[in-house]
């Protein structure tokens, strides 16, 4: 228990000052929106067609059962837990692990200001597709008629076209953002996940009716079992999956810190899981019975039109859609599940910060969302709606995820397994109310299996940016918004955490009450109230 | 389509939608008690 006279009430009081998800319900929706996103409908199909097609269901499991889910567990004992945003939960761990949250907060930053971008690209398309704005040629289009891209250069060279859908996204999101966790972010999960998988369901049986569509899921689902003999198909495996599932800077800390303290956090952790994959699985199929209708039409192989990412959504869609019966529909469906996964994703990076300041400086919800909202949309609009876009958007999203997601996830992982030894504390955490429980096997996957997978994704992304330019860009480009970017985020994250917390802030271990799994009287042991230090 | 394409696609979504509803069904079936007395969602 806190020392303080007061303590009994004051931590309650914080915690509703903090907000809070209503249910389970809103809070595994809230967590399946922030892990559904992007990626999952344009980065997996085509990670799975690479790496052996139907084969890749064995590594893609075998990585989400011992790595993705035991960390996403790992996440949300941290949160629930400590009862924290990422900086305080790392802080009540150990005070010197804080700035492993701050790290965290600042690629959570600069992820959003990048990541709106291409919901306001998404949702400029989902207008596009009722017309087929981009004619005959959408790659021309994307490139030179919407991002006005030129040489690859920084310039000031503001493109209407992106500004405005860029600037109704940010008022969007921080109009959600200030109503706060449960009626902003839990309300928007509450109508937009069900949507989304009901408009992706429509989306995936138009594609299916498609002539084609078969060659398409044949090229995705026939297996290659010679694939499974290579370590870049498993590494590819484990990457996909912690890309996907938000695990690793901050987001589920953040979202289980506004959970009950009683609920059932392994239980939750497995529907978020296996919801995630579930939707992978889905966007597969429509996307490759798309490409199949796509490769058929042009009388060429599913292999000449694969592709992912921004090439996959903004230039091989658009010329399905020109092709395909009914295809404005098919249009709609397609980029507006790309605005509302994207939306739901871009709310959970962009609540990190904003609960990591408003803990550090005790703010109301509405200051905090402007503190955090309003630079992040400036930067945003100054960086991303110019000429030179989408150029510095690729070098920040490539080198942020894997050296800035991938290292903070591993140096945190490590760092709470080994350095803070808290695993037993943790487990016996989720054990109170969770099912089915964690025992050995569990902190044997955090701390051994899912490092070390994490590890040798992340040797291979490096040996291949050491090998050739990334693109390539330019490397003043690479230096300036790449490694030197990355370099700088866990710097200025240890240089966060030297700031005083506010005053009668609990850190040395979860607040009293937090931890049914702990002794009362231990919760307070150690408790050093904030201040100047 | 070709019979291993669709058996795998079938081992896939058998795997993943299954492995989803267990989950759902293991969660509700184990019933959390949730903090019904934390009025934790104000949200100042």
């Amino acid at each position: 228990m806190s020392r303080t006279a007061d303590g009994a009430t004051a931590q309650p009081d914080q915690e509703r000052r903090r907000g809070g998800f209503s249910s389970r319900r809103v809070f595994i929706l809230a967590a399946i929106g922030s892990a559904v996103g992007l990626g999952n409908i344009w980065r997996f199909p085509y990670v799975a067609y690479e790496n052996g097609g139907g084969a890749f269901v064995l590594p893609y499991l075998i990585a989400l059962l011992t790595a993705g889910i035991p960390f996403l567990l790992l996440d949300y004992a941290i949160g629930h837990r400590n009862r924290g945003s990422a900086p305080l939960s790392f802080a009540r761990l150990r005070r010197g692990a804080e700035g492993l949250g701050w790290w965290q907060v600042g690629i959570c930053f600069v992820i959003a200001i990048y990541y709106a971008a291409v919901i306001a690209w998404a949702l400029r398309y989902t207008f596009f597709s009722l017309d087929e704005a981009w004619g005959a040629d959408p790659e021309g289009f994307f490139f030179g008629e919407f991002l006005q891209a030129g040489d690859v250069q920084v310039t000031a060279d503001v493109v209407p076209g992106v500004l405005v859908p860029l600037a109704l996204v940010w008022l969007a999101v921080l109009a959600i953002m200030a109503l706060g966790v449960q009626r902003g972010i839990g309300a928007t999960s509450l109508v937009f996940i069900p949507v989304l998988v009901l408009a992706f369901a429509a989306l995936v049986v138009q594609a299916l009716l498609l002539p084609g569509a078969g060659a398409g899921l044949d090229a995705l689902f026939t297996p290659d079992w010679s694939a499974l003999t290579s370590a870049s198909v498993w590494a590819a495996a484990f990457g996909q999956i912690f890309f996907s599932l938000s695990i690793g800077f901050g987001i589920m800390i953040t979202y289980a810190s506004y959970v009950g303290r009683r609920e059932d956090m392994v239980g939750s952790g497995l529907v978020v899981g296996f919801a995630n994959s579930g939707f992978e699985l889905l966007a597969g199929i429509g996307v490759f019975a798309a490409l199949g209708f796509m490769a058929q039409a042009n009388g060429v192989a599913v292999d000449e039109v694969a592709g992912d990412g921004i090439g996959l959504a903004f230039v091989a869609f658009p010329a399905i859609i020109s092709e395909a019966p009914a295809g404005a529909l098919l249009g709609v469906l397609f980029f507006g599940c790309l605005v509302l996964a994207g939306i739901t994703s871009l709310v959970s990076v962009i609540e990190v910060v904003i609960s990591a300041v408003r803990d550090k400086l005790d703010t109301g919800r509405l200051t905090a969302t402007l503190l955090v909202g309003v630079p992040a949309a400036v930067l945003s609009l100054v960086l991303f709606s110019t000429t030179s876009g989408i150029y510095v958007l690729d070098v920040v999203d490539h080198f942020v995820n894997q050296y800035g997601i991938l290292v903070v996830a591993l140096v945190s992982m490590l760092a709470v397994a080994w350095a803070l030894r808290a695993l037993t504390g943790l487990g016996d955490h989720l054990n109170v109310h969770g099912r089915p429980r964690v025992g050995t096997g569990w902190r044997l996957l955090t701390s051994v299996v899912a490092p070390a997978a994490l590890a040798v994704v992340l040797v291979l992304a490096l040996r291949e940016d050491i090998a050739a330019a990334y693109e390539d860009y330019p490397t003043w480009l690479l230096l300036v918004f790449g490694w030197a970017l990355v370099v700088a985020l866990p710097l200025v994250g240890f240089l966060v955490a030297r700031l005083p917390w506010r005053a009668g802030t609990h850190l040395d271990g979860p607040p009293p009450g937090a931890d049914p799994a702990m002794p009362a009287d231990a919760a307070g042991a150690g408790h050093h109230e904030g201040g100047p230090r | 389509m070709n019979t291993s394409a669709i058996v795998m696609m079938v081992v896939a979504m058998v795997v993943i939608w299954g492995g989803l509803a267990l989950a759902i069904a293991s969660l509700v079936r184990h019933g959390a008690v949730e903090d019904r007395t934390e009025n934790v969602h104000r949200d100042l």
